[in-house]
């Protein structure tokens, strides 16, 4: 099974407008959101299902039995983040806490357990297909990890002239590195902002080390043509396959709004993003762009 | 006044709205929270710029002392320890300077150096003091910085500055430490079933602080509009509307501050500051416990 | 020699796992005799951190060399600082990186990346 990645850097580039539609052409019966943080694609492709739901754990968080507390206040001293309160016995704020375990070591009454701790759910829908998500609970970090359990509820049964599509997470941290490995492309969607294109080559440098095949789109490309240009010319500099641009499309909007995908309905976004995915097939199945 | 504006996924408007409202007021504080992808900076290009490290507190060992015990590699839950050649490795970008492994080494061979994380800029721009958190790449968390910002916001509220904290995206943890003082939470929100879903996670987040919002409606296409349809359904005033404008997106992606360069805008601006004012005031007075 | 290898389930016909700090299992091989053995990676389960703390399991086994898809900087300092060789697989067919190993086709990892992990674990 191939699979095939979107990642953006910075949020509001597309990328799950885009995705959405590439999932839709290609009648693929396995995909991903990976934006763990804030996910989006199910408002347009799994309206009214429920999914599988399986929580997901994070670090251990403190909790101290107010049964055994002393109030002797070791705890609140140590504690490097201001998690813990008198309130009146001490109390440990799950939100504050970053579980590193240093009261539970400093309680002279035993008062203080780690207990593990939800910090998102899970989520599969499956209809003949199987669409992978989860969300992180507020307040929650770990992203890396909760991307790795994403991709790997889409299991790997199906053959290779199957293509998984995966909408990545923003940004360019950890959890892009959790997305990228043991994918076979990576699309980068662009914005032709000062912004997004430092982040587009960050992208690029990470995808590079890992050995995984790039290449690049642009998305709302008349914001500023200047910009468009330039990711052009830094596409061609270094042979990475430039697949097409696509215009600022209100229908877009309104296509979500509706729980479609711009290639649902006639528009200008849709027929480029569809000349752009047949090329994307191309450069996955055959190792060139058309 | 102190003002949070948030978003709960990037790319919404939030530095575009929280930049331009810093510039109108006459007498104000921009504060860029979002140290992992500072972009306000970009539009003030501030000048009399002062820098101050922050620093974090990082265990380094004594070899010599030594004894290959291993308790403390057992003890971190951040695996930021490993003993490997007879030499204990401390890995700082995974340390969250807990202090723990210096407790429960038996021969004390453990003591704490400062290490620098990141930095506070501070500068200014007409009228607007610009100050920006910027967190070094690798760094585990933002939070000392997000205090160290705060605190310079309250000398600077005390000198009669209005402020305008312009959070990371998203719900992490970060972003709960970013709205800690504020007095009212603006929040940024588009016009799609996305920007609804993702407005309804940042509510959530904010009203669980407490903290009274209210809405702009950024890239208002006319029609529906999904997150305006949230705001009737939970109660939450609309303070202003900024409708989708591809001369605004342009002077967006130059980095201009779009109600310095154009009239119009500095009225939209001045208008929405305006309401919010008034807003935030009545808050005051039918809550003012808050 | 005993060597070890990230993979992806405990069967003997198993594949190579993509990502070295969350694999599933690592698997110590003789590639004398074919002997094999599975290891669990605790590893995977951390927030952060998991490249390290899959370096030291890696360590403590103390296995002749690791074979590896890619690694990070943290987990290279672990492995390189127990002075154990890392090669660098290609593509996921577990037989054919072992047969590329011992006709030593197989080439050292030379492109570490920086990792830019610790931005899980809580915050």
């Amino acid at each position: 099974m191939k699979k095939l990645l979107i990642l953006s850097g910075k949020g509001g580039t597309g990328k799950t407008t885009l995705a959405g539609a590439f999932i839709r052409l290609s009648s693929t019966r396995r995909y991903a959101d990976c934006d763990v943080d804030a996910p989006n694609l199910h408002l347009v492709l799994s309206k009214d299902m429920e999914p599988l739901i399986q929580d997901f754990y994070g670090l251990d968080k403190a909790w101290i039995d107010p049964d055994r507390c002393t109030n002797c206040g070791l705890c609140r001293e140590h504690c490097r983040f201001d998690a813990i309160h008198p309130d009146p016995t001490h109390r440990v704020d799950p939100y504050g806490c970053e579980g590193c375990a240093v009261c539970q070591l400093v309680c002279p009454a035993a008062a203080i357990t780690m207990q593990p701790a939800a910090a998102g759910v899970l989520m599969r829908y499956e209809n003949h297909h199987i669409f992978s998500t989860a969300r992180l609970n507020m307040g929650s970090g770990n992203s890396g990890k909760l991307v790795t359990e994403v991709k790997k509820q889409l299991g790997n049964d199906l053959d290779d002239t199957d293509l998984a599509i995966i909408d990545g997470s923003p940004g360019i941290g950890c959890p892009v590195i959790a997305s990228i490995s043991g994918v076979d492309l990576v699309l980068v969607v662009a914005e032709p902002t000062v912004s997004g294109i430092s982040d587009m080559e960050r992208i690029l440098e990470t995808a590079k080390i890992f050995r995984i095949p790039t290449a690049v789109c642009v998305n709302k490309y008349d914001v500023n043509q200047a910009n468009t240009e330039k990711i052009e010319g830094h596409c061609r500099s270094r042979q990475i396959p430039y697949l097409g641009r696509i215009p600022y499309d209100p229908k877009a909007v309104m296509a979500a709004n509706q729980g479609k995908t711009i290639v649902d309905l006639p528009c200008s976004s849709g027929q480029e993003a569809e000349r752009i995915f047949y090329k994307l097939l191309k450069l996955i199945f055959q190792g060139k762009a058309g | 006044m102190k003002i949070a504006v948030l978003s709960g996924k990037g790319g919404t408007g939030k530095t575009m709205v929280s930049v331009n409202l810093a510039s109108v007021s006459g007498y104000s504080a921009y504060v860029d929270c979002d140290v992992e992808e500072p972009n306000g900076h970009l539009f003030f290009r501030p000048t009399n710029q002062e820098e101050e490290s922050i620093m974090v507190r990082s265990p380094r060992v004594n070899d010599d002392l030594c004894s290959g015990s291993r308790k403390c590699v057992e003890f971190c839950r951040f695996n930021a320890l490993a003993y490997v050649g007879g030499k204990l490795l401390i890995f700082d970008d995974l340390c969250h300077s807990c202090g723990g492994c210096l407790l429960v080494c038996p021969e004390k061979a453990l003591t704490e150096v400062e290490k620098p994380m990141g930095k506070v800029q501070m500068g200014s721009s007409a009228g607007v003091e610009v100050l920006t958190g910027i967190l070094n790449l690798g760094e585990a968390s933002g939070i000392p910085i997000i205090h160290r910002l705060l605190e310079k916001a309250r000398n600077l509220e005390d000198q009669g500055r209005e402020i305008f904290v312009d959070c990371p995206p998203g719900t992490a943890c970060i972003v709960m430490e970013s709205i800690q003082d504020a007095d009212y939470c603006l929040l940024v929100a588009e016009p799609s079933i996305f920007g609804a879903h993702n407005l309804a996670m940042v509510h959530e987040l904010a009203t669980l602080f407490h903290k009274p919002c209210g809405v702009v409606l950024n890239k208002e296409l006319g029609g529906e509009n999904p997150s305006r349809d949230y705001c009737l359904e939970k109660n939450i005033p609309i303070l202003g509307e900024i409708p989708y404008d591809t001369r605004l997106g342009s002077l967006n992606s130059m980095g201009t501050i779009a109600a310095r360069a154009l009239d119009n805008y500095r009225q939209l601006f001045d208008s929405l500051l305006e309401t919010i004012r008034k807003e935030v005031g009545h808050e005051k007075i039918t809550h003012p416990q808050r | 020699m005993i060597i070890m290898i990230p993979v992806v389930n405990e069967s003997a016909d198993t594949q190579v796992a993509a990502n070295f700090g969350r694999a599933p299992y690592f698997m110590l091989r003789d590639t004398a005799t074919g002997a094999m053995e599975f290891v669990k990676n605790t590893a995977a389960d951390s927030p952060g951190g998991a490249g390290i703390k899959a370096a030291q399991i890696v360590v403590d086994h103390g296995p002749g060399a690791l074979l590896v898809p890619q690694c990070g900087q943290n987990a290279a300092d672990v492995i390189q600082g127990a002075g154990i060789p890392m090669y660098q697989t290609r593509g996921f067919d577990l037989e054919k990186n072992l047969d590329a190993l011992i006709r030593g086709e197989l080439e050292v990892l030379t492109e570490i990346h920086s990792g830019f992990h610790g931005h899980g674990a809580g915050k």
